[in-house]
């Protein structure tokens, strides 16, 4: 820690030096007055990325906080199953990253092509270079196409959405379901654990359905998993199905998709002809965790030290969200992401000012999910830093999940997304 | 509370740590632990929707309310199960760090 602590330092100086030239060249922004502490480049303004930014800049003082990130506004993927559903409406979900700007975040809209790790830059696919003292990634999960025949195709012909990224795929699902003839069969796939949201599949089965059951009421939903049993919230989830779907929405286990064909979805002794056919891939950490070499754990995800969340790969980088390979019973979530954020920003301040880090963090999750277009559960967990472990181990006696679904928790959902996209977004 | 041997542990090495700079160790560590519960309850506390605020809200109210969910005195949807997994210490951290925040306008 000593070690990694005074080359951070004397990087800066180095680096601030070295860059103060180079950024006067390339005709940049002027660096704000007084003597910054150190600059960060947070990648990925999702619920990682943006609150990483917002509590840098919240925190740290004058510290110099780049984001960037590829898309020019932020759409929510929890609330996302409620417009599939037709419950709401992907504005609903759409944020601007204005008031993060507002709050002293330097945005880039662009896409990272290269991160050199040994020159501490970044590099962006129209060239830009962004010097960092420490960086920030939040990547996210990319899909492992490879692992069922013919998704690629699939999902580039339109044909099959995944919508496990909230935004046109949202929308593209949305108007398959709605053009579907009543009668029609939709057919959900599930991929093996870990992937992210692990109850996000059976929210997005219990909203499709409600709509179904309203606007559609022939109409058939086979929840396809690949996973021998519902793997969040079981009881609460099955209850659901059988209460408000039963005849509607069939639930397998042990049903693993292999390959697409057409309409066709091909498990391994049987085919399922689907009208609306969505496909969560198996998944992995983002393509950027993997071309900066932060993929470290079974080929597929990031492993981080979690008192600081530094990447165990690669020193100078901070790795959030579902990139990471995940502690003990922590979800990939949007909720822990924004956690994780926290951490790393109270660390990357300590480090740049050459003090210890927290010793003893907390995060903890929580996650809503609609079972009807207004019921809702939740499963909530804690989670401590072990020292001797040297990982987030949950609270023996805490969390938990609903006693039964309820609109109280449907009204505290809608307030839940409302409170953490301010947190993330400043706004 | 059992339970938080390993966290109350770690908490004591804490004070084993060099001063830091500003602001006071507690007062970090009371913001960090405070910081996990902006999800719901709002950005220092500033919470919208039905979600209950907490900035100014004084010490020894958060601190009651907390243990009225642990003991089931005050009923929960979630908080019940959320105020087992922080330990008496942690939750004085919070409240106090909460209590000195100005209330949302």
């Amino acid at each position: 820690m000593t070690r990694s602590l005074s080359s951070d330092a004397g990087r800066r100086r180095f680096l601030g030096a070295a860059a103060a030239g180079g950024l006067a060249l390339a005709g940049c922004a002027a660096t704000p007055a007084g003597p910054s502490i150190g600059r960060v480049v947070v990648v990925g303004g999702g619920f990682g990325g943006a609150t990483a930014a917002r509590y840098l800049r919240l925190w740290g003082g004058n510290v110099d906080v780049t984001l960037v990130e590829r898309n020019a506004g932020f759409v929510s993927c929890p609330i996302s199953n409620l417009v599939l559903g037709g419950f709401r409406a992907i504005g609903d979900i759409s944020r601007s990253y204005d008031s993060l700007r507002a709050a002293g975040v330097k945005l880039v809209q662009g896409e990272v092509v290269a991160i050199d790790a040994a020159q501490r830059q970044v590099r962006l696919a129209d060239g830009t270079r962004l010097p960092y003292d420490r960086l920030i990634v939040s990547p996210g999960v990319d899909f492992m196409l490879d692992q069922v025949g013919g998704l690629a195709a699939a999902l580039d012909s339109g044909r099959v959405q995944h919508a496990w990224k909230a935004g046109p795929a949202t929308l593209a699902l949305r108007r398959q379901l709605v053009d579907m003839p009543d009668g029609g069969v939709v057919a959900i796939t599930i991929p093996k654990v870990p992937y992210r949201c692990p109850p996000g599949p059976y929210e997005r089965a219990c909203t499709i359905a409600a709509y179904l059951k309203q606007a559609k009421p022939r109409s058939k939903l086979l929840l396809l998993d690949a996973n021998p049993e519902v793997q969040s919230k079981k009881a609460l989830f099955e209850r659901a199905f059988s209460e408000h779907y039963a005849g509607l929405l069939e639930y397998r286990p042990n049903a693993e998709l292999k390959e697409v064909a057409g309409n066709v979805a091909r498990l391994e002794f049987e085919d399922v002809r689907a009208d609306v056919l969505n496909v969560v891939p198996p998944q992995r950490a983002g393509d950027l965790a993997r071309s900066a070499g932060l993929v470290n754990v079974n080929g597929r995800w990031a492993g981080v030290h979690w008192l600081t969340m530094e990447s165990t790969a690669v020193p100078g980088i901070h790795v959030l969200g579902d990139a990471t390979f995940s502690a003990p019973l922590m979800p990939k979530s949007g909720h822990i992401a924004n956690q994780h954020a926290k951490v790393a920003a109270a660390a990357v301040i300590q480090l740049l000012q050459g003090e210890p880090v927290n010793p003893t963090p907390v995060v903890m999750n929580t996650c809503y999910s609609f079972v009807t277009g207004r019921d809702v559960i939740h499963v909530a967990s804690v989670h401590q830093y072990d020292n001797a472990e040297k990982t987030f181990k949950t609270v023996p006696g805490s969390g938990g999940v609903s006693a039964a679904a309820s609109q109280l928790e449907g009204r505290y959902a809608l307030s839940w997304a409302e409170n953490i996209w301010a947190d993330m977004l400043a706004g | 509370m059992t339970p938080w041997m390993p966290a109350l542990a770690a908490a004591a090495t804490f004070s084993a740590w060099p001063a830091l700079a500003q602001p006071a160790p507690d007062a970090l560590l009371g913001r960090n632990l405070a910081a996990t519960c902006a999800n719901c309850h709002g950005t220092n506390g500033q919470a919208r929707g039905e979600m209950r605020p907490l900035a100014g809200v004084p010490a020894a109210k958060i601190v009651a309310a907390v243990a009225d969910f642990r003991s089931g005195a005050l009923p929960a949807t979630i908080m019940h199960q959320i105020a087992k997994g922080y330990s008496d210490e942690q939750i004085r951290l919070v409240a106090a760090y909460f209590a000195a925040q100005p209330a949302a306008k």
